[in-house]
């Protein structure tokens, strides 16, 4: 099942995307796409991020795969709902987009195996998680002031429910500028798959229901500029369309 | 005890206690550590807390004149290359947050950790692009952290395996009004390990001062409010090893106590009333 956060008339439901891409709310009623506004699909608790996850990214940055996960911590601050609008700072020379698979996380996790891991997952999501690389410094690196900007990581448009997913290591992930095809991945090239990230994380820290895990993204980091429509789409979950303003 | 030197140092805080389902707002011996509720004053070791905060806890590295001094050389040479420009940001989540009286866990692959005494400024509205005049209108109140960190030694990554564990963010015991506090660049930091003093420093000593911070954060991330912003860890941070007993004394504020116990002990530990009542 697709499930999403919205905002119709003043009230804030939980919906159920139907087949015929009608939001189903959870008072009963039938409303279109356009009718509503899309919220973040789940109330964020701990929001972790995967820098250089995908080899051929890391090789683009000129990065050499890391031997560990390298995980950064979001705010929920920069968090906004599909169709939303992304603010580029206006003295910013290189925006760019990430494509991004979202692990949430379904129940506490405290020291678990990767063979179990997926029991602890309630579903995915779609992530796209903007860096203005102009503000990268090599503290504590990637820094906040490029990764945890108010508004910065579209997510949506809803979540889908693991069961429905066969195999989530094996999906394509493409990103659209204004209709044309920039970047493309294969989630089974990640360096550390969901498994293993949960293992990792859940062996020094305690995860909880709410937790999301934004698991990196492949090649393929473009500028954007204000005015561009930019989709992340993954396979068999959706696509999450943004606004550069 | 109603004295008049009494009165001029109480202040009116707000906390929770376990079991009660609100917060309480009352006044605070920050000298004492004391609470005084309904006419009755009660040693804050004699009650069983909770975090006094909710939201987010960011913290700020580097944010020590003393610090920035020891790292400075390492600046200028990789990985870092140059000084850093913005407030160097880190998170404490929520996995993170524990109790004054709680005890902090040692994980099993670790022998010391290292204590971090922050003044935790709370945020009282949403703050985007707050102006450096206009930062104390966002404020609610202060509290004191014990921002707790596995030690190491590179800042080029974040450090979450390093900062990140259950238990490493003792909060409280509570939250001191604004109005309380009249100059948060001017507190005295002191902290003690087995009631000896291990360190002394003074928030005038911040690279920059709790406005100037409130206002580059907020110039590109918004705090919301009951988020908590740990100014930085003074220069020479002690070790602690399992069986210590940390407290951090914030003038004005109050004292955090915590006791350090083997991380296969810490479930036992906190859930016993004995530990707790013994430990501080």
């Amino acid at each position: 099942m697709k499930r999403a956060r919205i905002a119709f008339n003043g009230a804030v439901y939980e919906a159920v995307v139907e087949e015929s891409g009608l939001l189903k709310l959870s008072n009963g009623r039938v409303v279109k796409e356009e009718e509503v506004t899309w919220l973040p699909p789940v109330e964020p608790r701990t929001i972790f991020a995967l820098g250089l996850n995908y080899a051929e990214h890391a090789q683009e940055l000129s990065f050499s795969a890391p031997k560990e996960p390298l995980i950064f911590f979001k705010g929920r601050n920069t968090l906004i709902g599909h169709r939303g609008e992304t603010p580029r700072p206006s003295d910013a020379a290189f925006m760019h987009y990430e494509c991004e698979l979202v692990v949430v996380i379904g129940k506490m996790a405290r020291k678990v195996k990767a063979e179990e891991a997926y029991e602890y997952v309630q579903g995915y999501t779609i992530a796209n998680d903007y860096a203005i690389r102009d503000y990268l410094e090599n503290y504590y690196r990637p820094n906040f002031r490029v990764k945890n900007r108010d508004g910065c990581t579209p997510i949506g448009p809803w979540l889908v429910d693991k069961e429905d997913i066969d195999d989530p290591m094996n999906l394509t992930l493409r990103t659209y500028v204004n209709g044309k095809l920039v970047q493309e991945g294969n989630t089974k090239d990640m360096i550390f798959n969901i498994p293993a990230l949960i293992e990792y994380l859940s062996s020094f820290m305690t995860l909880n229901a709410g937790d999301m895990i934004l698991t990196g993204t492949p090649k393929g980091a473009v500028n954007v500029n204000v005015g561009d429509e930019v989709v992340t789409e993954i396979e068999s979950i959706g696509r999450l369309m943004n606004k550069i303003v | 005890m109603m004295s008049e030197a009494w009165w001029k140092r109480v202040a009116k805080a707000v906390f929770k206690i376990a079991g009660i389902s609100y917060m309480m707002e009352s006044e605070v011996d920050p000298e004492r550590n004391t609470v005084i509720v309904d006419g009755k004053e009660y040693s804050a070791n004699q009650l069983q807390w909770e975090a006094p905060v909710s939201g987010a806890i960011y913290g700020v590295l580097l944010n020590y004149k003393g610090e920035w001094e020891q790292f400075r050389e390492q600046m200028t040479k990789p990985p870092y290359h140059h000084p850093p420009n913005a407030p160097i940001l880190y998170m404490k989540p929520s996995n993170t947050v524990n109790v004054h009286g709680g005890c902090i866990p040692l994980p099993d692959d670790v022998s010391e950790l290292q204590v971090g005494a922050a003044l935790g400024v709370v945020i009282g509205q949403t703050a985007t692009k707050v102006a450096k005049e206009r930062a104390f209108d966002y404020i609610s109140g202060y509290t004191i952290v014990n921002d707790v960190t596995i030690p190491h030694e590179t800042i080029y990554r974040p450090a979450v395996k390093e900062r990140a564990r259950d238990g490493f963010t003792p909060v409280g015991p509570w939250v001191v009004e604004k109005k309380d506090v009249d100059d948060p660049d001017l507190l005295d930091i002191r902290v003690f390990v087995n009631d000896r003093l291990v360190q002394h420093n003074n928030t005038k000593h911040l690279m920059r001062s709790v406005a100037s911070l409130l206002a580059d954060i907020t110039e590109f991330m918004t705090l919301y409010p009951g988020d908590v912003l740990l100014v930085g860890v003074p220069e020479r941070a002690p070790l602690v090893k399992a069986g210590d007993y940390v407290r951090i004394e914030i003038e004005k504020i109050g004292r955090l106590e915590n006791t350090v116990v083997h991380e296969k002990d810490w479930i036992k530990e906190t859930g016993s009333h004995e530990t707790r009542a013994h430990s501080v």
